[in-house]
């Protein structure tokens, strides 16, 4: 099998008739070779064509599909094609594979512009589309909310506490590290930046405010976004994709109440938890770099903090997370709902839900900010 | 017509503790037709991964073209992929790739023909699963259950393969197509000569296009042979399928006979 003849084949024109002997193997893998040569010898070729097979060593359906190709090829320019010397196994392929219909023809691509100008439509349109899908989604996820408040017995109990493990309890060593590396930062640019104007105190204030008002609970959002909002789009459009949720639905229990809620809750409670543990770890960041280029220990920490400290400044940032927390869970879940059943837009959906979940956090922050600024807290 | 193309010897299977293979012994005809049977769960899909190296096997020998597959380069295992095809029971389609991208993957990784030339044979080989020429732009997501079998039959033929693993390739098709599959399948094995290692449930699949059978049961090829002398066999399992309500119904009247 391994050392079979190349395929080739030769023309011979004489004043009204060309003759082409094939020869070798014509076999899937040796194609290649003759392929272009074979389908163009076609155009020189006179009036009447005789395609001879004799020499033929071996040929399968796509040879044999080669030959075909040029028989319809002549039969196009209106010259006449005959073929001849086939073996019976060669004339059985041929028989086969004459019957392909015609390709339909392909439709010419439109101008770029055009394609352009559609695009842009079509993105404004699902955008606002889907964004509008969400909001409906997020009312459906609040009245299923209620309902479960009410009728206790729909809640899946087992669901919501493995959640609660990998969202709250899995999620804590990744975002302390952060928040501390974040405290850290903050406390050595800080003291850098003050120490020119010899106000290297407030650092402690610098600290405080700007990890409890916002980077504690929007590093907390953003992780969580990214680590369980996508996974939520993963876990929801993978079982989409598999025909789960249609076979969910056919034995009457409801996506919403049995995949959402109970992640829309471990959220709701985990998100605010993970928050405070994330502006602990930012402030004793914080107070090691203070202790380290400042000098000021633990307790002078401490003290210094409680003298300067708001505690509405802690109240702000927390008050934020249930929103984050009801956001990212809808957004991710809701993208979930949304594959096709490919596995290519459960990866897709799950990258668009990351991107919208963080930029709706940082929407409701900045929305936030504005607020409080607004009343004065 | 007597080399063997595929040989197992003694091979073992299981997963962790669970035996599914105890010692499968089997040889298979270069050119022929063999149809695997046995009851659901006895590990006929098992044994198509098994050979195909997708699973270990837990002792034993697996030769396929004279060689161990799981032993080779990964150029040497390249050479034998494009040898043989397979279908998998549930299709296994790309699930990115509309049908004729599907049918081209192998095409394009290892053949150097055009693309014009390449969505030509893939045309051709939807044609030839049966499919309409419109379902080439289709997404596997779109297709209804048969179609995706047909569909996976056409990227299994791209090649044409000297080998054909087929699992159950006929469930979930209804009897027209099933037997235009049966005829197909007959007429390029006829024209093509390569050998088709078929797994299936079809019993009229099994009388009209295979040269033998191999029953696999009590985790090893339990009765192999022509189907008249497997039909014999005392196994009160092969005896309840073959002479089951649909096992006679199946069967051909010989002539003479009423
Ligand atoms: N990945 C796996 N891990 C553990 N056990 C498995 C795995 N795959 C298959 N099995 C077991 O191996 C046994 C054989 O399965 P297999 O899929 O080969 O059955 P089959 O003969 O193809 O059945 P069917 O006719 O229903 O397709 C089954 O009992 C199954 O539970
Ligand atoms: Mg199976």
């Amino acid at each position: 099998m391994t050392t079979q003849p190349t395929p080739s084949f030769d023309v011979q024109t004489g004043s009204d008739a060309t003759t082409i002997s094939l020869s070798g193997a014509w076999t899937t893998l040796h194609l290649a070779a003759v392929e272009r040569a074979f389908l163009r010898s076609v155009k020189n070729a006179a009036h009447s064509i005789a395609l001879n097979l004799t020499g033929i060593s071996s040929i399968d359906t796509n040879g044999a599909w080669l030959v075909e190709q040029f028989n319809r090829k002549a039969d196009a320019l209106g010259k006449s094609c005959t073929v001849t010397g086939a073996s019976e196994n060669a004339g059985v392929l041929l028989d086969t594979v004459k019957n392909r219909p015609k390709s339909p023809e392909k439709q010419k691509p439109d101008p770029f512009y055009i394609t352009l100008l559609y695009d842009i439509g079509e993105t404004v349109v699902t955008e606002s589309r889907t964004t509008l899908h969400i909001i409906g989604f997020l009312g459906e996820v609040l009245i299923a909310l209620v309902r479960s408040c009410i009728k206790p017995k729909r809640f899946r109990t087992t669901a919501f506490f493995y959640h609660l493990e990998h969202v709250g309890l899995r999620g804590i060593p990744i975002i302390a590290l952060l928040s501390f590396l974040i405290g850290m930062v903050l406390a050595y640019m800080g003291a850098q930046q003050l120490q020119k104007f010899g106000a290297q105190v407030f650092v402690i204030q610098l600290v405080q405010v700007s990890v409890l008002r916002e980077l504690g609970i929007l590093l907390t959002a953003i992780v969580i976004a990214g680590r369980s909002g996508s996974a939520f789009t993963a876990q929801i459009g993978a079982m989409v994709a598999n025909e789960e949720v249609r076979a969910m639905k056919t034995t009457g229990l409801d996506p919403v109440d049995t995949l959402v809620i109970p992640r829309v809750l471990a959220l709701l409670i985990m998100l605010p938890i993970l928050g405070f543990i994330a502006d602990i770890m930012g402030l004793l960041g914080g107070a090691l770099m203070v202790w380290q280029s400042l000098d000021i220990g633990l307790s002078g920490f401490i003290v210094r903090l409680h003298e300067t400290m708001n505690i509405n400044n802690f109240y702000v940032g927390l008050v934020k997370a249930p929103f984050f927390a009801v956001v990212i869970a809808t957004v991710g879940c809701f993208q979930g709902l949304q594959v096709t059943g490919s596995a290519e837009s459960v990866g897709r959906l799950t990258t668009t839900s990351v991107i919208e979940s963080i930029f709706a956090v940082i929407v409701i922050d900045a929305g936030f900010a504005i607020f409080f600024a607004a009343i004065g807290i | 017509m007597n080399d063997v193309i595929l040989s197992l010897r003694n091979v073992k299977t299981r997963f962790g503790s669970r035996v599914i293979h105890d010692d499968v012994n089997l040889d298979v005809y270069k050119g022929e037709i063999i149809g695997v049977i046995g009851g659901s769960g006895s590990g006929k899909t098992v044994l198509l991964r098994t050979i195909l190296g997708l699973n270990t096997h837990a002792g034993g020998k697996i030769e396929i073209f004279g060689k161990q597959y799981h032993k080779l380069n990964t150029k040497e295992k390249h050479k034998i992929e494009q040898r043989w095809g397979v279908l998998f029971q549930d299709g296994a389609l790309y699930s990115s790739l509309n049908v004729m991208e599907n049918v081209d993957v192998a095409l394009k990784e290892y053949t150097k023909l055009s693309s014009a030339t390449r969505n030509e044979i893939a045309m051709l080989k939807i044609f030839l699963a049966g499919l309409p020429a419109e379902s080439a732009e289709l997404m596997p997501s779109e297709l209804s259950g048969g179609m995706r079998k047909r569909a996976s039959l056409a990227r299994a033929l791209a090649m044409d393969p000297e080998i054909l693993f087929l699992d159950e390739p006929t469930a979930g098709l209804d009897p027209i197509t099933a037997n235009a599959f049966d005829e197909l399948l007959k007429t390029l094995q006829h024209a093509l000569g390569f050998t088709v290692f078929l797994v299936t449930h079809d019993l009229d699949t099994l009388y009209t296009i295979c040269d033998r059978v191999a029953v696999l049961a009590e985790k090893r090829i339990y009765a192999v042979g022509k189907l008249d002398e497997v039909v014999k066999n005392p196994y009160p399992w092969i005896q309840e399928y073959f002479n089951g309500p649909r096992g006679r119904s199946a069967k051909p009247v010989p002539c003479g006979e009423k």
